[in-house]
């Protein structure tokens, strides 16, 4: 059983979105669409509206918060990014959205082996005590 | 985590929703972090100021309606827009953008803060000191405090800055903590001759190229001159923290914490910079080939009082090329004192414009800015490619006067001799 460290409260499901590379959220994601447009990303192009975003760790910025917010209010954002690298930036933005706008975006943080077995899944759903299960 | 009984009571939401959200990002970035406590700051610069999204409007107003305050002394980043110039950034541009900003700009202005709006806020009077604690947002900032104020802070990402700024308190981890301040990594450029270490365009070079080397550590170099200006400095710390993501550096003999070397560095590689690596880092930061010039723009991060002193000296009463806009950014408290000194003058009659509250890197375009752009500045260099699609001619500051009064890249012959 996986059990996540949760960085925002919650609880979310949704179909796997796993990134091969760190995302920055500032500049490589578009907040309007949800797509990813950095050009030096492999999953550019793929959109991160609905998913749990599975990814090792996020390109720091100190722009990401406002950026994960800015998706959140408008209904862009991923429901759950799971990672395994804990993120402030992630955490203070979700917990910014959460606050102002009601809408939730679950910041879980895994091991790097976990992480890897969470790649493969095609959805997932998270508890609000931090048990990830594989679903369908 | 050991709370202070202040906290706990904003936590519990006994002084409002703003005053407990902002509560609850400090202890959630202190948990994060692995912080054992917070640790009490006396200054914050914020960069939440800075126009990003609606959310960032959302945020402030709600802050200014649920009651909250400032516990410390705040300075603001610079804006999207120039309050004081709006004609820089036109409404027309990005109708939604420009206004968003300004309404941005003012909230913090009534939510207390004052509004320094520049990215070199070390420029101004009455800042923190040596050993202070303090919450800084944007990179360049944060590298200069760390590095050379010797002020502590992490690099504190948009809210969290506003939340330690109303709480007044910081995690206590990361380069808050000694253990945190070591450096891992020697950059030793003692090995270049003297007179090249002493060009301006030196700082920016060896500032990127630590960069480079460094990504997120620390590094300590050997090289520079105990007085070495400010505004080298300032170009180290903003090159390091553009090109690596560096918030804290230190030069031996030259900043607070490494009066010598064993001070902050006891094991770690040694790198020894050769000009081989001044010239890639020159290559990195121009994208143009040199040619006829469609404007120069200066001031990454905003122009100090010495940099006026020299331009003007460099200038000597001659006169930008017409049709190419010459751009020098600064913050209005630098802009008013250069003016005192009768630089501004002198400098509009040459054809400079000095823009204030705002940096020219990011769009919507201030004056058009595309094409062949010069800049002496290596974080501008580094974005304006990708943030305005135009190709960058990087050059010393002399190169840059000497390319803005022709209308084309020069190239100071002298230059690289030394090297």
């Amino acid at each position: 059983m996986i059990r996540a460290r949760m960085l925002t409260s919650g609880t979310a499901e949704g179909p796997v979105l796993s990134l091969d590379e760190p995302l920055s959220f500032w500049g490589a994601f578009e907040p309007r669409s949800g797509v990813i447009i950095d050009v030096h990303h492999p999953q550019r192009g793929s959109c991160v509206k609905d998913k749990v975003l599975v990814m090792t760790e996020t390109r720091g910025s100190g722009s990401a918060p406002g950026a994960i917010a800015e998706a959140i209010r408008r209904g862009t954002a991923p429901v759950a990014i799971i990672l395994a690298e804990a993120d402030i930036n992630l955490a203070v933005g979700a917990e910014v959205a959460a606050t102002l706008y009601g809408r939730h975006c679950v910041i879980a943080c895994v091991t790097a082996e976990e992480l890897e077995a969470l790649r493969g899944a095609r959805r997932i759903s998270i508890a609000a005590d931090g048990v990830v299960t594989q679903v369908g | 985590m050991n709370l202070p009984e202040h906290t706990r009571a904003q936590l519990a939401g006994d002084h409002g929703k703003a005053m407990q959200l902002a509560a609850r990002l400090v202890v959630k970035a202190a948990e994060i972090m692995g912080a054992e406590r917070l640790i009490p700051i006396s200054f914050a610069h914020l960069d939440a100021c800075f126009y990003t999204g609606q959310a960032h409007v959302d945020f402030v107003r709600f802050l200014i309606e649920n009651g909250a305050s400032l516990a410390v002394e705040t300075w603001t980043n610079n804006g999207v827009v120039s309050l004081a110039d709006p004609s820089l950034r036109p409404r027309h541009e990005d109708p939604q953008m420009v206004e968003g900003a300004a309404e941005l700009m003012h909230l913090y202005e009534r939510l207390g803060t004052r509004p320094t709006w520049t990215c070199a806020p070390y420029q101004l009077a009455g800042g923190p000191k040596l050993g202070d604690h303090i919450a800084v947002g944007e990179s360049n900032a944060v590298s200069y405090y760390n590095s050379v104020v010797g002020a502590r802070t992490n690099k504190y990402g948009d809210y969290l800055d506003v939340a330690c700024a109303l709480t007044g308190f910081a995690p206590d981890a990361g380069l808050h903590r000694d253990e945190g301040r070591r450096a891992d990594l020697h950059i030793d450029a003692t090995t270049l001759p003297e007179a090249w270490r002493r060009e301006d365009i030196f700082a920016h070079l060896i500032g990127h190229h630590a960069g480079r080397l460094s990504g997120r550590r620390v590094p300590v170099m050997s090289g520079l001159f105990p007085d070495t200006p400010k505004f080298a400095l300032k170009a180290i710390s903003s090159a390091a923290a553009s090109s690596g993501g560096v918030e804290l550096w230190h030069a031996v003999g030259v900043t607070p914490e490494a009066q010598h070397l064993a001070a902050v560095f006891d094991r770690g590689d040694t790198h020894r910079v050769t000009s081989d690596d001044l010239a890639r880092a020159h290559r990195d930061l121009s994208t143009a080939r040199d040619g006829p010039l469609d404007a120069v723009a200066l001031g990454t991060p905003h122009f100090g009082l010495g940099e006026f002193e020299a331009l003007v000296r460099l200038f000597d009463g001659r006169k930008v090329k017409a049709g190419v806009p010459m751009l020098v950014s600064t913050s209005r408290g630098i802009r008013q004192m250069a003016r005192a000194r009768g630089w501004i003058e002198v400098l509009e009659t040459s054809g400079v414009e000095v823009p204030v509250d705002v940096c020219t890197y990011h769009s919507p375009r201030v004056r058009g800015l595309r094409g062949r752009v010069m800049t002496n500045a290596a974080k501008w260099a580094y974005y304006a490619p990708g943030m305005l699609g135009v190709e960058v001619a990087f050059g010393s500051l002399k190169e840059c006067v000497e390319s803005a009064i022709r209308g084309e890249v020069w190239r100071d012959p002298d230059l690289w001799t030394n090297a």
